[in-house]
C-alpha cells in the first residue's frame, strides 16, 4: 500500500517505455524516457514482504526511498539533540550548529507565534519544526548525486499532510469539545436549508486542502527533478557535444531554483498547516 | 488511437493550465511590485504575502500538471 500508487504509474509508465522504445523506431526519446523513469521510481534494496495465509498482504521492503527517510531522520535527531545539549549547558555551539538557530527562531517568531498566539503556539511547535526540517531535509538530501529525494513519492507525502489531518480533527475535537468542532465548522446564524449544503462542503474542504498540500508538494519536488533529466537528456537526442554547455548550464541553472524551491516548499507547507490547525484549534468566535 | 489522443490531451491541458498560472502570478507579482514601490517600509510584509499567493496559485497548477502526466501515461 505505500508503494501503490507510484508503483501502478511507475508500472504504466515501464510499459509506455517499452512501447515507445519499439513503436517509435528511434532508440533515443524510449531510452531517455526509460532513464527518466528510472531515477524517479523507487529502487529495491531489500524486500520484506509481510504473507500472513500465503497471500500477499503488505510490501514493508525497504526501498532507496526508506533509506532516505532513515538518513533525515537520524540527521535531524543528531543535529538537534546536539544544538540542544549545548543550548542547555550554555557553552559555545560551534560554527556550524550555529547555522540552525536562525531557521528555528524563524518558524517559531516569524511563523507560529505571529498566527497562533504565544501559549496555544507553544504547545504546538514541537509539530510545525518537525514538519519543516523533515521535509527540508528531505527535499536537500535529494539534491545529492545518487540519492533520492524521499518527498518524491506520493505516499511520503501523504503521511506528511496526513498528520496535519490529523491533527486538524484530532485536536480540534480535544480543544474545543468532539461536538462542538463539527458544530463550529458551519458559521452561527445561517438560514435552516443552507446547513445542508454547506456542513458536508466544509467537511470535504478540510480533507481536500490536506490534499492539496501533498500534490503541491509531491509535483514541486518531482517536477524538479524530471526537468533536470530532461535537459540532460536533450544531450542525447541531438548527438551532438556542443548542446552539452547550454544544457548544462540550463541544468546548473535548475539546479540552483530546485534549491531555493526546496526551501519554499518546506516553508509553504509548514504555514499552511499553522494556518489550518490554528483555524481548528483556536476557539471560534 | 487511445494513446495519441490521450498524449495530445495531456499536452493541450498542461498547456492551459499552465497559461492560468502564468497570467495569475503575472497579476499578482505586477501587483506585489506597484506596492513596495509605493510604501518601501511594507516590503518585507507584501514580499512574505506574495511568495505565499504564488505558491498557492502553483499548487493549483502542479495539480493539473500532475493530472496531465498520469494521463500521458496510459
Amino acid at each position: 500500500m505505500t508503494n501503490f500508487l507510484s508503483a501502478s504509474t511507475a508500472n504504466a509508465a515501464h510499459a509506455a517505455a517499452e512501447a515507445g522504445e519499439h513503436a517509435a523506431g528511434g532508440n533515443d526519446a524510449g531510452t531517455i524516457m526509460q532513464h527518466l523513469i528510472e531515477h524517479v521510481y523507487d529502487h529495491v534494496l531489500i524486500q520484506i514482504d509481510w504473507h500472513p495465509f500465503g497471500w500477499q498482504w503488505l510490501d514493508l521492503s525497504i526501498t532507496k526511498l526508506t533509506l532516505m527517510l532513515w538518513v533525515a531522520a537520524a540527521l535531524i535527531f543528531i543535529l538537534f539533540r546536539s544544538l540542544a545539549g549545548r543550548q542547555a549547558k550554555k557553552s559555545m555551539r560551534g560554527r556550524y550548529l550555529n547555522f540552525l538557530e536562525p531557521f528555528v527562531i524563524y518558524v517559531r517568531d516569524q511563523m507560529v507565534y505571529p498566527i497562533m498566539g504565544d501559549t496555544l503556539g507553544r504547545k504546538y511547535l514541537p509539530l510545525f519544526l518537525t514538519q519543516f526540517f523533515f521535509i527540508l531535509f528531505c527535499n536537500l538530501l535529494g539534491l545529492i548525486p545518487g540519492m533520492s529525494t524521499a518527498t518524491s513519492n506520493l505516499a511520503v507525502c501523504g503521511t506528511l499532510a496526513f498528520t496535519t489531518l490529523f491533527t486538524i480533527i484530532g485536536m480540534g475535537m480535544v480543544e474545543q469539545g468532539p461536538l462542538t468542532f463539527w458544530k463550529n465548522l458551519v458559521p452561527s446564524g445561517m438560514p435552516w436549508p443552507i446547513i445542508p449544503i454547506l456542513f458536508p462542503l466544509e467537511v470535504i474542504g478540510i480533507v481536500i486542502k490536506c490534499f492539496a498540500l501533498t500534490i503541491r508538494l509531491f509535483a514541486n519536488m518531482v517536477a524538479g527533478h524530471i526537468v533536470i533529466l530532461s535537459f540532460l537528456g536533450l544531450i542525447f537526442i541531438f548527438h551532438n557535444y556542443f548542446v552539452a554547455l547550454p544544457a548544462v548550464a540550463f541544468s546548473l541553472f535548475l539546479y540552483v531554483l530546485e534549491l531555493f524551491v526546496a526551501f519554499l516548499q518546506a516553508f509553504i507547507f509548514t504555514l499552511l498547516s499553522i494556518i489550518f490547525i490554528n483555524m481548528a484549534v483556536h476557539p471560534e468566535h | 488511437m487511445t494513446g495519441l489522443v490521450a498524449h495530445l490531451s495531456a499536452g493541450i491541458g498542461a498547456a492551459l493550465a499552465i497559461i492560468g498560472a502564468g497570467y495569475g502570478i503575472g497579476r499578482l507579482a505586477g501587483s506585489a511590485l506597484e506596492g513596495m514601490a509605493r510604501q518601501p517600509e511594507a516590503a518585507g510584509d507584501i514580499r512574505t504575502a506574495m511568495i505565499i499567493a504564488a505558491a498557492l496559485i502553483e499548487g493549483l497548477a502542479f495539480l493539473a500538471l500532475v493530472i496531465c502526466l498520469l494521463l500521458s501515461f496510459k
